[in-house]
């Protein structure tokens, strides 16, 4: 049995006890498994079959998978169709309205039945879709740029910029959406020019603080990353590192609040019209279909169920594309992390 | 030495199978494991990681991860087959029959509520709280090291050190006083003279107490040092164990022999060292390729209201790299050896100093004479995980650096990737992969491509090894040594770890403070310290006495 | 501690200014006629229009009128609408109700979205888990006041368990239907955030430890995984209320309440902007005293926050 052993001092290493080995007071064998059963592999091998597979590839993959994804997909491909070609849908010219056929209930060629003026529900269902979207991507398209961009600024370069912005994020957090946009509505350069552009604008304009702020973090995280310092560390500059390196890390949440926001932003535009400050009452949309069908409940409710289930299911399905694509990207859930 | 007659093991695995089922089907993690802990007896469980060494143990309190379980096989403690036991089994044998500590000391405290408090709960869910809970967590803290224990226990985890935290989590993990305890990679996550401090008291309390450890490390020397018997793992298998000097001094299976040729602790202090690629330099002969004087870095810390504090990070470093050799800057956390990295490098403001580059002056550069002198000076960082952009391909990454300083054709780059990854030992198809794809290691053999894409003079590797597996590291060494042989590259090398640097250093800097405490040649620091610091250091390598 | 909550209360005086300003900038000084957007577009004769003008003091520079509109609004002379009524007294009997609705609206999403957040984050991937999330989905995916009117519809006048409409003294029963409404969207994401707070809690290191140590299994989940989870939630909370007051004007209008939102509404419609412009001054100030709060409950819940 091996003894302890001590060193000697002059080789300038300290004596601990604790240190020097322990030796059981019970017999130990000294098993060594068989190596036919433990062989030795390479150390670290690289893959070499397979396709190569970016975190993007992965997430897409991951992503195809998910009931949650193929169905809002294939609901929204349907409802951008609808609103690029609503005549593919409806043979029924929306503007036409014969009082005679005031709130009748559906019937063939007609099944959604008629709202007070005569007009044929379906129809102006249908070609209502338009609206909806355009103030929903393009809202989303003015927030992400505007917002994207200086919370980007703002979380990469920090200091006055940083401090500037986060009030300016607070004040507009201070005044709900919706309060928000009735008193921007009321402006004069509003009131009179009201149009789907002025719905876009006002909705813009309250939502843009959101997305900075989420920007923001995105960089504040991705900036710290050892891939930005070595990237600076080979020439590249501060500017094109934000560019090359930082922002493409950071899409991740954009991406995902973005997509949910596009469903919020035409749920507002609904409320909007609702309250008498949205779209004109010439666009047809369903906000303003559902407002006018608020005196008709009692007696024709399809009047405003109709353009509501079609408003639900469009912003529903855009909110559960964000949560799919949240899931998909989330970084706990990626491999190789 | 007696051999007393064997009596019941406290802690038996009988051919152990631990599967997680996992989206792409089942991973046998652990396989035919088998081992024992007897009464009062240190076992270390050493192994790379995914050994299967953590998952063997926290299969035996209960703390498998939800999706993983006992395939077959026994896990008997005292007599008792708790594989399958109920959670309300294991309710009762957690804390008072088996005790835990986790590695990570930040982690692993919850902090929104007092150090005491976590303390307290445990003692009065084993109902050992007795009449006094106050006193008795006080006396608990005291026990495992803390001083003020009074005062400490009504504090949050946030205002203690690593090393605190660590002994707060000692102190719970025997607070009820377990018969076995589980102690998971105890110190990793701690500086290495802490570390030796904290296993030699949780050594004193585990001997009083009689209490059974079962430890998990990577380190070889640290598991020989502090266990009686050492079990090593292998992918899920047990390939060896027996009496821990045994096993040190007459390895059988061939990965054992791997691991003790490759870990840096053994291998320093054998002999094995660096050899000089360079012949001899005459003092006052050649210059150096890099002479840093006087360096020093202040922060200013804003204190509320204005108030400002002053942190000196580096304060008046000086020391000279000669060309075509590696000096090792060594220190603990806080030393300020990296932030001297990262003003070499140029990607930090120096407060004071100078630094020389080839006889040129760094700090002052006009943009352009920046940008070339990047060409001449790359780095390696520590996190293979973060140096690497996720969303780049492996060629865009090592393509970078030729296409941001305009060297040749798109046609010329595909081809020199290619040369970079063979210099890397990678083949070729590596370049369509993207970062997800590849280990650790191999994400730093990639960061080592990128970093010669430029045809550097000398290369700032920062802590490049101290994430990698044993193994691993040990093929990355060899590959930087192969590179400086072939190309005559100069390495600055920044790392905590004094056992690496016996392996690759030429000079070396010892830091404590900001302040380098002692510098020399390798041979002057291992043979011949000077200061208490470095023998310090020298002494807490673990397996330090043993070979 | 003391020095976090006066950073933070520095922090909130621009925002208060910012908001006032916006706001009485964007009504008072727009291009145009201030006077024209006073009446909101309806003819008048010369001498009211100078009295007008003599009165909310649009003869002096904008500076000045926005100064006097601040003073103003930190002493409650909130002025006299068109009607002749003074704000103060219509704000102080239409305050009470909507903080009520509020109230009742943040126990309503409070009390149970913390429930079912908890209880679907412990199950995460179950069934239940899966019928909430799809539930959450679809009570963001449908607007505020379609629930109302459906609600509205279905409970009041179908089925009669509560009166469709509020009267005039809005008692604390017959807000609860509007209540309801009101809470339904910020329920949903009281729901979704708790359950993510509690999936991301459960699967700390520190609550592995704590089951370690021989904890009940309901003890880790109350005292360890809920308490951490719930800071994210409280804080929410504490947000929300300023918005729900703020943001009542829908579910106020649906359920005729006479509260601010329907002040508010009425007044814009009417044309009565110095009315707007005074209760939305007020509407800021709470804002910002509910971010205070918010963010004393933070440090109070968070101990890593009071020395940050």
């Amino acid at each position: 049995m091996p003894e302890n052993q001590n060193f000697n001092p002059e080789d300038g290493l300290p004596i601990s006890g604790a240190r020097a080995g322990k030796v059981s007071k019970y017999k130990i064998e000294h098993f060594v498994a068989p190596l036919d059963e433990t062989p030795l592999q390479a150390v670290d091998s690289v893959k070499e079959t397979g396709k190569p597979l970016s975190m993007w590839a992965e997430a897409w993959r991951s992503l195809r998978k998910q009931p949650l994804f193929i169905i809002s997909a294939i609901l929204i491909l349907a409802i951008i169709v609808v609103a690029a070609f609503p005549q593919l849908f409806s043979s029924q010219d929306p503007a036409y309205c014969a009082l005679e056929n005031s709130n009748e209930p559906g019937r063939v060629g007609h099944i959604m039945g008629f709202n007070l003026q005569g007009c044929d529900i379906y129809s102006r269902v249908i070609y209502g879709t338009r609206a909806s979207l355009l103030v929903g991507i393009f809202t989303t398209l003015i927030v992400v740029v505007v917002g994207g961009t200086l919370g980007a600024l703002a979380g990469f370069y920090g200091g006055w910029i940083d401090a500037v912005l986060a009030r300016l994020g607070d004040i507009f957090f201070a005044l709900p959406l919706v309060l928000g946009a009735i008193i921007v509505m009321q402006l004069p350069a509003f009131r009179d020019n009201r149009s789907v552009w002025t719905v876009i604008v006002t909705l813009a304009i309250f939502g843009w603080p959101q997305l900075a702020r989420i920007t923001r973090g995105a960089v504040i995280e991705a900036r710290e990353a050892d891939f930005v310092k070595a990237s600076r560390a080979l020439g590249l500059s501060k500017f094109n590192s934000l560019l090359k390196h930082v922002i493409p890390n950071s899409l991740a949440p954009i991406i995902v609040v973005a997509t949910v926001n596009l469903g919020v932003y035409i749920v507002a535009e609904a409320t909007l019209s609702f309250l008498g400050v949205g779209l004109p009452s010439n666009v047809m949309s369903w906000g303003n279909d559902i407002a006018s069908a608020q005196t008709q409940l009692r007696n024709n409710p399809m009047m405003l169920m109709w353009p509501a289930l079609f408003l639900s299911v469009t912003v529903l399905s855009f909110i559960m594309l964000g949560d799919a694509v949240r899931d998909a990207l989330d970084p706990k859930a990626r491999k190789g992390a | 030495m007696t051999e007393t007659a064997t009596p019941k093991p406290l802690l038996e695995i009988k051919d152990l199978a631990i599967t997680f089922s996992t989206p792409d089907g089942p991973v046998h993690a652990v396989r035919d494991a088998n081992f024992t802990v007897m009464p009062g007896e240190t076992v270390a469980i050493v192994g790379e990681s995914g050994s299967g060494k953590s998952t063997s143990a926290l299969a035996a309190i209960g703390l498998l991860a939800g999706n993983g379980s006992v395939s077959s096989g026994q896990i008997l403690f005292d007599g008792e087959d708790i594989s399958h036991a109920s959670e309300k089994r294991f309710v009762e044998l957690r804390g008072n029959h088996i005790g835990m500590v986790p590695q990570d000391p930040m982690s692993n405290l919850n902090p929104v509520w007092k150090i005491g408090f976590q303390v307290k709960e445990t003692l009065k869910a084993n109902g050992l709280a007795g009449d006094n809970p106050k006193e008795r967590v006080a006396q608990v803290l005291a026990d495992a090291g803390l001083p003020n224990p009074e005062v400490r226990a009504g504090q949050y985890p946030h205002e203690f050190s690593g090393g605190m935290r660590q002994r707060a989590l000692i102190a719970i993990g025997l607070a009820c006083r377990p018969r076995l305890l589980i102690a998971d990679e105890p110190t990793s996550a701690l500086d290495v003279t802490v570390q030796q401090q904290i296993l030699d008291h949780l050594d004193t309390m585990t001997t009083e107490l009689g209490t059974a450890v079962l430890l998990i490390t990577h380190d070889l020397g640290l598991a020989a040092e502090r266990a009686e018997k050492v079990v090593v793992m292998y992918k899920g298998r047990v390939v060896e164990y027996g009496p821990a000097l045994d096993i040190l001094r007459n390895p059988q299976h061939p990965y054992t022999k791997r691991l003790i040729s490759s870990a840096p602790s053994l291998s320093a202090q054998r002999g094995d060292k660096h050899e000089a690629i360079v012949d001899e330099i005459v003092p006052g002969k050649a210059e150096p390729l890099l002479k840093v004087s006087n360096l020093t870095k202040v922060y200013d810390i804003r204190k509320g209201f204005g108030k400002k504090e002053q942190f000196t990070a580096v304060d008046n470093v000086s020391f000279e790299i000669p060309k075509g050799t590696t000096t090792a800057v060594v220190g603990e956390s806080g030393s300020g050896k990296s932030t001297i990295a990262q003003m070499v490098l140029n990607l930090l403001d120096k407060t004071e100093g100078e630094i020389v580059f080839d006889g040129e002056q760094i700090g002052n550069l006009s943009e352009r004479k920046l940008f070339k002198y990047r060409r001449r000076v790359q780095p390696i960082f520590q996190d293979p995980y973060g140096s690497l952009d996720p969303m780049y391909s492996i060629y865009r990454t090592i393509e970078e650096p030729l296409r941001i300083h305009g060297i040749g054709s798109s046609a010329s780059r595909q081809k020199k990737v290619k040369e970079l990854l063979e210099q890397v030992s990678m083949p070729a198809s590596t370049m369509h992969r993207f970062p997800n794809e590849l280990s650790g290691g191999q994400r730093q053999r990639i960061a080592i491509a990128r970093a010669l894409a430029l045809q550097p003079e000398m290369i700032v590797c920062d802590e490049a090894v101290s994430a990698l597996d044993v193994l691993v590291q040990a093929q990355v060494l060899e590959l930087l040594d192969e590179l400086q042989r072939d190309m005559g590259l100069t390495y600055l090398f920044i790392t905590h770890d004094l056992a690496v640097v016996r392996q690759i250093a030429d000079n070396v800097c010892v830091m404590e403070h900001g302040k380098i405490v002692e510098q020399g040649t390798a041979d002057e620091i291992f043979n011949a310290p000077k200061s208490e610091y470095t023998r310090n250091l020298l002494g807490a390598i673990p397996g330090a006495s043993l070979i | 501690m003391l020095s976090f909550m006066l950073k933070r209360i520095a922090q909130l005086i621009p925002v208060f200014i910012g908001a006032t300003l916006l706001v009485y900038f964007l009504v008072f000084a727009t291009p145009g006629d201030p006077i024209a957007a006073l009446s909101g577009g309806k003819p008048m004769p010369e001498a009211t229009k100078a009295a007008l003008a003599a009165q909310y003091n649009l003869d002096k520079p904008f500076w000045v009128q926005y100064g006097l509109y601040l003073k103003n609004l930190v002493t409650f002379d909130l002025g006299t609408s068109f009607s002749g009524q003074e704000v103060s007294d219509l704000l102080g009997r239409a305050f009470p109700v909507t903080a009520r609705l509020a109230i009742l609206a943040l126990l309503f999403e409070g009390i149970f979205g913390i429930i079912f957040g908890v209880l679907a984050g412990m199950r995460k991937g179950k069934w239940f888990d899966s019928t909430v999330l799809i539930a959450s989905l679809i009570v963001i995916a449908v607007p505020t006041f379609v629930l109302g009117f459906v609600l509205q519809l279905v409970v009041g006048v179908k089925l009669e368990w509560a009166k469709p409409t509020v009267s005039g003294a809005a008692t604390w029963g017959e807000l609860i239907l509007p209540a309801l409404v009101l809470g339904l969207v910020s329920l949903a994401y009281v729901i979704r955030l708790t359950r993510t707070s509690v999936i991301e809690n459960k699967s700390a290191d520190y609550v592995r430890t704590a089951t370690a140590k021989g904890l009940s299994r309901n003890r880790v989940v109350t005292v360890h995984i809920l308490r951490n989870s719930l800071i994210p939630v409280v804080t929410f909370l504490g947000a929300d209320l300023g918005s729900l007051m703020g943001g009542a004007i829908v579910t106020e209008g649906i359920f005729n309440v006479p509260g601010v939102g329907h002040l508010l509404y009425s007044a814009i419609q009417k044309g009565e902007t110095p009315t707007v412009v005074a209760v939305v001054g007020v509407l800021v100030i709470v804002f910002v005293v509910a971010n205070l709060i918010v963010d004393l409950l933070y440090a109070l819940l968070d101990p890593r926050i009071r020395y940050a």
